[in-house]
């Protein structure tokens, strides 16, 4: 397509508002850290989200006391809250590693003010999701049982199970999205190093940023570190999801031995990554009037990818629906009955609902470029994929095969508490990072400004 | 050996177009031991200082296919021989099973060889380095650009430097106490 024909192009909104300076766009960003005075506002929403990751903590505690016994979880359902919760929040994470890197490699400029807050809510959402298969195995101080390590009952784990797929996929994930955000966050650590004029905290900083000068050789094999990591990313963060899905796909239940699983569970992650990033990226530019920065483009290019990718998810939808009928197996077919007429419809139309009906309005771009529009409908698409994960661990395993062995699912407080904790948990990290570490990354803004170019002579 | 007490000579520089030239200037020159400091990454500019060797690939290359390997004969060693065991009446040597961790496994490695090996090789972590003496290079993780010819280059002299760096124009010359 010839671009002349893309009006979209002519009224792009910039990635960075005109008349910034590498000064400037550094104060900015770092004042956010250094000199901005800690707001009542702040306080309160880290206090609330401090007090539930406490109600987590107690919930995991009478949880080691009591055993899992405390929650819904019973035969048929054995996979209740926890594995929702998990896939929900492992989801939740890929959209920061799709910005950080797959945007990376295509060259999408734009990501560099919105990747460095993506990646720590990478971080903190593998880490919510971390919690949950941790403290499901039933005796969670053994959980390190699943890591192959030489031991004295001579037993080694079962690697032709999805489930030990799962512990290295996730942990790869984890470890990689860790360094990857702590290496991006390195240049920027010298930075604070150099403005601030507290001694411990130059001190810390220093510490943190290793030393960092900005040599031109250490910037060349810094890139080139960057450019690679974030290539092993990419099909890293496609290869999570997949494994995730594999959990279910490689069983035999009705509803979960599907091939759509993988592509579908990664669009779905991506979906409910994206709405998260709006979610949080829609107050913080408008608290720390980052407007500049994080600009109408940033959000209007979250809500296309939420758009593509929940019609992706839709597709999955279709086609789950579709092999139903078409498989001609009885039980996919009651499976999609039981969907649509079954105990669990209010969810199953809910779900609809919220992951394919209602983001339909993104299509009208005053709604793209409105925040609060986005905001509401982010919410809306966390909610529905929440509710998706519910109905293929729930609805799934609720009336499999034998009629004898049906059942419902009743989650109970211990349940609810766990799962608003780890949103707690969440959202308490992501505050003590706004606080202390540059929530945009600093030397990748100033690449973007116009004085950035070298202009031959 | 005594160490020399001067480390070398900087210049600074306003733009990032200032630095290329003059690190070009610089080379041509017949300087030699040079390096440039800048505040986010400028390409070419590595290749104006005469830096062409970067090995963070071969690190990555290394580590990826020894996290492979570790990956497929960890799961063929536990599962051939020294704990077989009969899982569905699969063979034990399950090698499409085995494809994802061998491919995690490869992912890990070369994701922290990569880190690991751009540090080693940038001599990094380094909490102390001459450079820092100079007070304004803080400026160097903010706007300002600054170009150093090393003691240890066969050339210098100080002197020969401090009017050579004069004619790139730059903003300000310190001498670098080591």
């Amino acid at each position: 397509m010839p671009e002349q024909l893309n009006t979209d192009a002519l009224e792009k909104a910039p990635v960075i508002e005109p008349g910034h300076t590498f000064g400037t766009v550094t104060e900015k960003i770092s004042a956010i850290v250094l000199t901005r005075p800690a707001s009542n506002g702040w306080f309160a929403g880290f206090g609330l989200a401090f007090m539930l990751t406490m109600m987590m903590l107690y919930a995991i505690g009478y949880l080691f006391l009591k055993g899992i016994g405390i929650w819904g979880d019973t035969i048929p359902i054995g996979w209740g809250f926890a594995i929702v919760n998990f896939v929900w929040w492992i989801g939740i994470g890929h959209a920061g590693t799709l910005i950080s890197a797959i945007l990376l490699l295509l060259r999408q400029s734009w990501r560099n003010s919105i990747n460095r807050f993506a990646e720590a809510m990478t971080l903190f959402a593998v880490a919510a999701a971390g919690i949950f298969p941790a403290i499901h195995v039933g005796r969670p101080w053994l959980a390190y049982w699943l890591f192959p390590y030489p031991n004295t009952m001579r037993v080694w784990p079962q690697f032709r199970s999805p489930l030990m797929w799962d512990v290295f996929a996730v942990s790869t994930y984890a470890t990689i999205s860790a360094l990857f955000w702590f290496i991006g966050l390195v240049p920027d650590l010298a930075t604070l190093r150099d403005r601030t004029e507290k001694r411990w905290l130059k001190i810390i900083y220093g510490m943190l940023s290793m030393g960092w000068r900005g040599s031109a050789r250490h910037w060349h094999r810094y890139e080139t570190m960057y450019l690679l990591l974030a290539g092993l990313a990419t099909p890293l963060v496609l290869s999570v999801h997949t494994v995730v899905s594999f959990d279910f796909a490689i069983g035999i239940v009705p509803g979960w031995h599907t091939t759509i699983f993988p592509p579908y569970f990664v669009a779905g992650a991506i979906y409910s990554g994206f709405a998260m990033v709006l979610m949080l990226a829609i107050p913080i530019r408008k608290i720390y009037g980052l407007e500049d920065f994080i600009t109408e483009r940033h959000l209007q290019n979250s809500a296309k990818v939420m758009l593509a990718t929940g019609l992706i998810v839709a597709y999955g939808y279709g086609i789950e629906a579709f092999m139903g009928w078409y498989s001609g197996d009885r039980y996919d077919a009651f499976t999609l009955w039981n969907r649509l007429h079954g105990p669990y419809h209010f969810w199953y139309l809910s779900l609809l609902t919220c992951n394919i009906f209602i983001p339909q309005v993104l299509w009208i771009r005053k709604l793209r470029k409105s925040p609060t529009a986005l905001f509401l409908i982010s919410f809306v698409v966390l909610i529905g994929m929440w509710l998706e994960r519910f109905i293929i661990v729930v609805v799934s395993l609720h009336r499999d095969f034998l009629t004898s062995s049906w059942g419902m699912y009743y989650p109970t407080r211990w349940d609810y508490m766990t799962f608003f904790g780890t949103i707690g948990m969440f959202l308490a990290a992501m505050f003590l990072f706004l606080r202390f570490l540059p929530a945009i990354s600093i030397f990748e803004m100033r690449t973007l400004l116009p004085e950035a170019e070298v202009k031959e002579a | 050996m005594k160490r020399n007490p001067i480390y070398g000579m900087m210049a600074e520089f306003d733009s990032a177009t200032a630095l290329v030239e003059a690190a070009r200037k610089t080379h041509q020159a017949g300087y030699k031991k040079i390096d440039a400091y800048s505040p986010f990454p400028i390409e070419g500019l590595a290749e104006e200082i005469g830096f062409h060797h970067d090995e963070v690939p071969l690190v990555v290359l290394i580590g990826g296919l020894v996290g492979g390997l570790t990956g497929y004969l960890m799961q063929y060693w536990i599962s051939v021989i020294d704990y077989p065991l009969n899982i569905g009446g699969k063979p034990y040597h399950s090698w499409p099973a085995f494809i994802v961790i061998t491919f995690e496994m490869t992912i890990l490695f070369a994701g922290i060889s990569a880190v690991l090996g751009m540090l080693a090789l940038n001599g990094l972590p380094m909490p102390y380095h001459p450079v820092f003496n100079v007070p304004r290079f803080s400026a160097a993780t903010k706007d300002r650009f600054f170009l150093i010819v090393f003691s240890s280059d066969k050339k210098y002299d100080a002197a020969d430097v401090r009017t050579f760096m004069e004619g790139l124009a730059p903003r300000s010359i310190s001498e670098v106490p080591s």
